[in-house]
Parts: C-alpha cells; sequence; structure tokens
C-alpha cells in the first residue's frame, strides 16, 4: 500500500515521478466516484419526490373517475334508500355536515381566537407558554378519543345521541387548530398600528378587537377555513355522537347524518348500489374539503396584500 | 363640533374608568378562552379515565400485556391493540420517512424554484383528504391489489414467506394493508416539518461545505442533516403520533382480529379501531369500560409522543432563531 500522504508537487519543466502519477490518477478516481455516487443520491432524491406525489394523484384520479360515474342529480335531492334498492341520494348527510361544521364553528372559532389573541398578548406568560404547548398536544390528539370523550360527557348524560354532541366534538378538534393560527397571524400585525391606535386613545380592548384582529383578518379566516375543511372530513368524532341517521333530520337533539359517516357506513355495505353512492359521497367530500381549503390559500394571497396596504 | 374632521367615525369615550372597565372584560374574557385549552385536555383525561377505571382496576397491568379479549366471558386484554397500534405504525415510518425525506430535501436542496410551491402543496394536500376517503379507496383499489398480485409476489416470487413476516393466507386486510395506508397519511406531516426545518439550516453552512469542494450529496450528508437532525426527528415523531391514532381508514383495511399474529399478511387491530368498531355494541358495561380503557392507553401514548415531537421541533426553531439574532 502507498502512503496516502500527497507527494511533493510536480517541479518545473520536470516530469512527474511514478509515484506523482500514481497519485493524480487515485484523486481522479475518487472525484470520479464522489460525482457518480452524487448523480446517484440526487436521482434517488428526485424519485422519492417523484413517489411522495404519486398518491395523491393516484387517489383522487380513482375518486374522481369512480365518483364522477355515480354522481347524479338525485344524488344531492334524494334521500337514502334501504339496503337493497337501487337509486336515492344523500341529501340528508350533505345537509348534516354543514349543520355539524356549522355547530363546530359556533363553539369553536370563538374560543379558539380568543385563546390565540391571549397567546400573542401574553408572549411569554406561564399561561400563554401552556396554552401553546398544549394546543399543538391537543392538535395530535386521535379524533376517537375525542368521540368517545363526547359520547361520555355529553351522550351519556344526555341519555341519547344527539347532533349537538356531535357539533360540540368538532368544535373541540377545532379550537386548538383555530388558537394556533390566530396567535401567529396576530403577530404579523406592526407594533406601530397597535401603539397608532392606544395613541389616538382607543382602549386596549377596542385596539386588539377592531384594530389589530380587523388587520389580521385574512390569516384568521384563512386558518379557521383550514380548521373547516378539517372537521368536515372527520368521522372518528360522529361515530358515536352524531351516529347517522337515515331519515331527513335537522333537530339539533336527534341523530343526525353526515358525509363521512355515510360514506363508512356504504363502503362497508354488501350492496354494489351502496359503493356507487359511497364514491360519489367521497367525490362530494373532496371537493368541499379541497375546495376550501384552496379557497383559504387564495384567501390569504389576494387580502392579504390589499390589508398590510390598509 | 365645528372643525371638520377626517374621520367619519367619533373618537371614543375618553374616561379613564369605561377604559379600564373595558379591558378588564376584555382580559377576563380572552384569559377565560385560553383556559379552555389546559381545562379542555384535563377534562378529556379525567373523564376517559373515569369510564375506563372498572376495566383498569379489575385487569390492572395485565389489561396491558393479557391478549384474551371475550366480551362473552367478560375477558380484556389490550396486547393484541397494542401490538396491531406499534407494528402498523412502524411499517408506516418505515415507509413514509424515506419518502418524506427525500421529496423535502429534494426542494431545500436542488429543485428548479418554480417546482418548489406546487410539489409542497401537492405534498400538504395529501393531508386534507378525509381519513375515510383513504379507507373507501383502501377497500376497493388497496385491498384487491395487495390480494393478487402483491402478496403472492412478496411471499412464492420473492420468497419471503420463508422469514415469518410475509406467510399465510392472502386476504388483502391486512397489518399490511394498515401499515400501506398509514405511510400516506403520514407523509405530509413528516414532510411539512422536515421541510421547514431544512428551510431553516443557514446557507453559510451549505456554502461552507461547498466551499471545501463537496459535492451536492456530501453538503446533504455532512452539513445539512446534521443541523436539521433533531427537527427532522421530531417530524417523524409527529407523524408517529398521527399514525398511532389514524382510525377510519385503518378500521377499514385491518381486518379487525383480535390477534397477535408475526406475519403482516395476518388481520389484526389496532386501539383505535378496536374503539371504532366495538363501541356502539359494546355488549356490557365491563366491555364499555375495556374500550375506554384502551382509549385511555392510547390516550396517554399519544400525549407522551406528541409532547417529545414538539419538544424536538421547538428546540430547533429556537436555535434557529438564536443564531438569526
Amino acid at each position: 500500500m502507498t502512503s496516502l500522504a500527497p507527494p511533493p508537487a510536480v517541479g518545473l519543466g520536470q516530469r512527474p515521478t511514478q509515484r506523482q502519477r500514481a497519485f493524480a490518477e487515485r484523486a481522479a478516481r475518487t472525484v470520479r466516484r464522489r460525482k457518480v455516487f452524487n448523480a446517484a443520491m440526487l436521482s434517488v432524491l428526485s424519485l422519492a419526490a417523484v413517489a411522495a406525489t404519486l398518491p395523491l394523484i393516484v387517489v383522487l384520479a380513482h375518486i374522481l373517475r369512480m365518483g364522477a360515474g355515480s354522481l347524479s342529480w338525485n344524488f344531492f335531492t334524494q334521500m337514502p334508500k334501504p339496503a337493497g334498492e337501487t337509486g336515492g341520494g344523500l341529501a340528508n348527510a350533505i345537509v348534516g355536515t354543514l349543520i355539524l361544521v356549522a355547530i363546530g364553528s359556533v363553539a369553536g372559532l370563538p374560543v379558539g381566537i380568543g385563546a390565540g389573541l391571549y397567546c400573542a398578548e401574553h408572549g411569554r406568560s406561564r399561561l400563554a407558554n401552556a396554552v401553546r404547548f398544549l394546543s399543538d398536544v391537543l392538535n395530535g390528539l386521535p379524533s376517537i378519543v375525542m368521540g368517545i370523550f363526547a359520547w361520555q360527557v355529553l351522550v351519556r348524560p344526555m341519555g341519547h345521541f344527539s347532533a349537538l354532541a356531535g357539533g360540540a366534538a368538532l368544535g373541540a378538534m377545532m379550537i386548538p387548530m383555530v388558537a394556533r393560527t390566530t396567535e401567529e397571524m396576530v403577530l404579523t400585525v406592526p407594533n406601530a398600528l397597535r401603539e397608532a391606535a392606544l395613541a389616538l386613545g382607543y382602549a386596549r380592548w377596542r385596539t386588539s378587537l377592531t384594530v389589530v384582529l380587523r388587520t389580521a383578518s385574512a390569516g384568521i379566516v384563512t386558518g379557521a377555513m383550514v380548521a373547516l375543511a378539517r372537521i368536515a372530513g372527520e368521522t372518528a368524532p360522529l361515530l358515536f355522537t352524531a351516529l347517522g341517521n337515515q331519515f331527513w333530520s335537522v333537530s339539533l337533539r336527534q341523530p343526525m347524518s353526515a358525509l363521512p359517516l355515510q360514506i363508512y357506513t356504504y363502503a362497508i355495505s354488501a350492496y354494489d348500489d351502496q359503493h356507487a353512492l359511497a364514491w360519489a359521497g367521497a367525490l362530494v367530500l373532496i371537493v368541499l374539503v379541497l375546495g376550501i381549503s384552496v379557497l383559504a390559500r387564495f384567501v390569504t394571497r389576494t387580502k392579504g396584500g390589499a390589508g398590510a396596504g390598509d | 363640533m365645528t372643525a371638520p374632521t377626517a374621520s367619519t367615525e367619533a373618537p371614543p369615550p375618553l374616561t379613564i374608568e369605561g377604559r379600564s372597565r373595558g379591558d378588564a372584560v376584555y382580559q377576563g374574557a380572552i384569559t377565560a378562552f385560553a383556559l379552555c385549552v389546559p381545562v379542555l385536555l384535563a377534562a378529556i383525561a379525567i373523564a376517559i379515565f373515569i369510564a375506563g377505571w372498572p376495566a383498569l382496576r379489575q385487569f390492572g397491568l395485565g389489561f396491558l400485556t393479557s391478549s384474551a379479549w371475550d366480551p362473552v366471558q367478560g375477558q380484556f386484554g389490550a396486547a393484541p391493540a397494542i401490538f396491531g397500534t406499534l407494528v402498523s405504525s412502524a411499517i408506516a415510518l418505515a415507509i413514509a420517512t424515506p419518502l418524506a425525506l427525500g421529496v423535502s430535501l429534494f426542494l431545500s436542496e436542488f429543485s428548479p424554484l418554480w417546482l418548489r410551491q406546487p410539489v409542497a402543496f401537492l405534498v400538504d394536500l395529501l393531508a386534507a383528504i378525509p381519513s375515510v376517503v383513504y379507507g373507501l379507496w383502501g377497500i376497493f383499489v388497496l385491498l384487491p391489489l395487495l390480494r393478487s398480485p402483491v402478496m403472492p409476489f412478496l411471499r412464492d416470487t420473492l420468497h419471503l414467506g420463508a422469514t415469518g413476516l410475509f406467510s399465510g393466507p392472502a386476504y388483502g386486510a391486512s397489518m399490511l394493508a394498515a401499515g400501506i395506508i398509514l405511510s400516506i397519511m403520514v407523509l405530509p406531516y413528516i414532510a411539512s416539518v422536515s421541510r421547514e426545518v431544512l428551510y431553516a439550516v443557514p446557507r453559510s453552512q451549505r456554502e461552507a461545505a461547498l466551499a471545501l469542494g463537496a459535492t451536492r450529496w456530501e453538503m446533504i450528508r455532512q452539513a445539512v442533516l446534521p443541523y436539521a437532525r433533531s427537527g427532522i426527528i421530531g417530524g417523524i415523531i409527529l407523524g408517529l403520533g398521527r399514525a398511532l391514532g389514524e382510525t377510519m381508514a385503518v378500521t377499514m383495511v385491518i381486518g379487525n382480529r383480535h390477534e397477535l399474529a408475526l406475519s403482516l399478511f395476518a388481520p389484526g387491530y389496532t386501539m383505535a379501531s378496536v374503539i371504532a368498531n366495538e363501541f356502539s355494541e359494546a355488549s356490557n358495561d365491563l366491555h364499555l369500560s375495556a374500550l375506554m380503557a384502551v382509549g385511555f392507553v392510547l390516550f396517554v401514548m399519544t400525549l407522551i409522543v406528541n409532547a417529545i415531537a414538539r419538544w424536538l421541533v421547538w428546540q430547533v426553531s429556537r436555535r434557529a432563531s438564536g443564531t438569526a439574532a
């Protein structure tokens, strides 16, 4: 084995020695090997990038194809038919999802926005730190746990399943999501705006609600919409609270149907007709959920720019 | 008003008392809202613990280790569900982590700028698809695909059946199916955290490596990844937290059987899917309490996992803001 230390440099007008030539060759080989390895690893990473975007395209394309095939006007206007009968729609489930999401927002948005404001205004206080951390923890909590919690504290004492309990479970899920985005957005409001309002004699509460919150509104709306999109697709918190309903019902004290619940029921059923309805339901749910998410991005991009100039 | 003012709105009353009263109400309100978060978490813990207490008291630690689950005989052990939860999550992470890291590194290190936004958007969108929709896709696309050709191919053509991991009949509905579905679902979480962390690695770190003659890959390997390591681990643990608690999609493809099987082809159960599947049919109070106890174990597990993940990610972001200041 020759020594790894480089030989002395080739002098001017001298011919390289044997050892010098061998060293140069070895160095060239190493560089080549490193370059090849580099190219190989970069292609692996690019392949991984392609592979990571593939599932979305595959899943979406399949749902689009299956869903579009079984989607009809009846789907939006008719009620579910008993198993085994053809036709029918999911009118009650669509309305149910809208009502449940509305209850969730009414319960979850004020609390989430309030908690976010608190965190933003009390930056490093102990409660603010705790709220921030616990919101993140709460955010990662399995939704089924939220479901059995709502069952235990709402359904069990009331003695029956109800839309109210389902909406409350969804609302509780919104709180940590909305709190975190609200805080983030409020912190982007320049302090000068706050100081200007205070200097004009505005009370602190009025500054917060009419100046700070309003300036941050575009971002907060976006955060709220992302949270809405997420709870609209949730099934697990509704399984033992809203339960689902085969009939038309808009009573908040009765069990209520929801799109995700119907998709679940139909997906595990034995009838082809119900499978078709499940695909159509999935398509509608996806359009609803992705529609809200994409719209949310759009809101930030357009209103966010204008809002900063106000 | 004699002088014309630019503002159409009358200025607010300037009495000190009025202002401080309003401030007190406002502060009280947002403090109450903020308190909702810890109170909610505590309420969840307490309510589920109380509901699960009868089963926990009756079976003690054996609840975690016993694999008997017989509602008729009143025997409940959560071992198969805990095992299934851990195994399906492990499969999910094993598949999702390399892909998520790959796409994040691609975006942060050498993708053309115009590709960054759209690719990141597509990956993030994976997280927006509802769990039940993944389940539907799993039942009608993934399971038939696994039944043939994937499972027979793994078992017979590649002769992996001998390892015991890929043996037994190819039903489709299995631990493997749950792991695959989960991997798609946790991918966006790992990817978005590691992307943020990689974006936060200072330029100087990369430039130094390149200036020393490193190739791009060597730069990634020796300068970028070590800097971002704890944040990436945080992202993976965050993904683990998601995988542990995913309910609907897993329930629809895992086969739902209380069984401790080594083979990934065998049907199994996860904690979340036991609850989803049996809760509404719970035959007696002890069964219900056992399900609540499973929920409590799941709650504690995800709580710990999430706390660790958040702590790791925070560490990195604090260090990043520290160097920027």
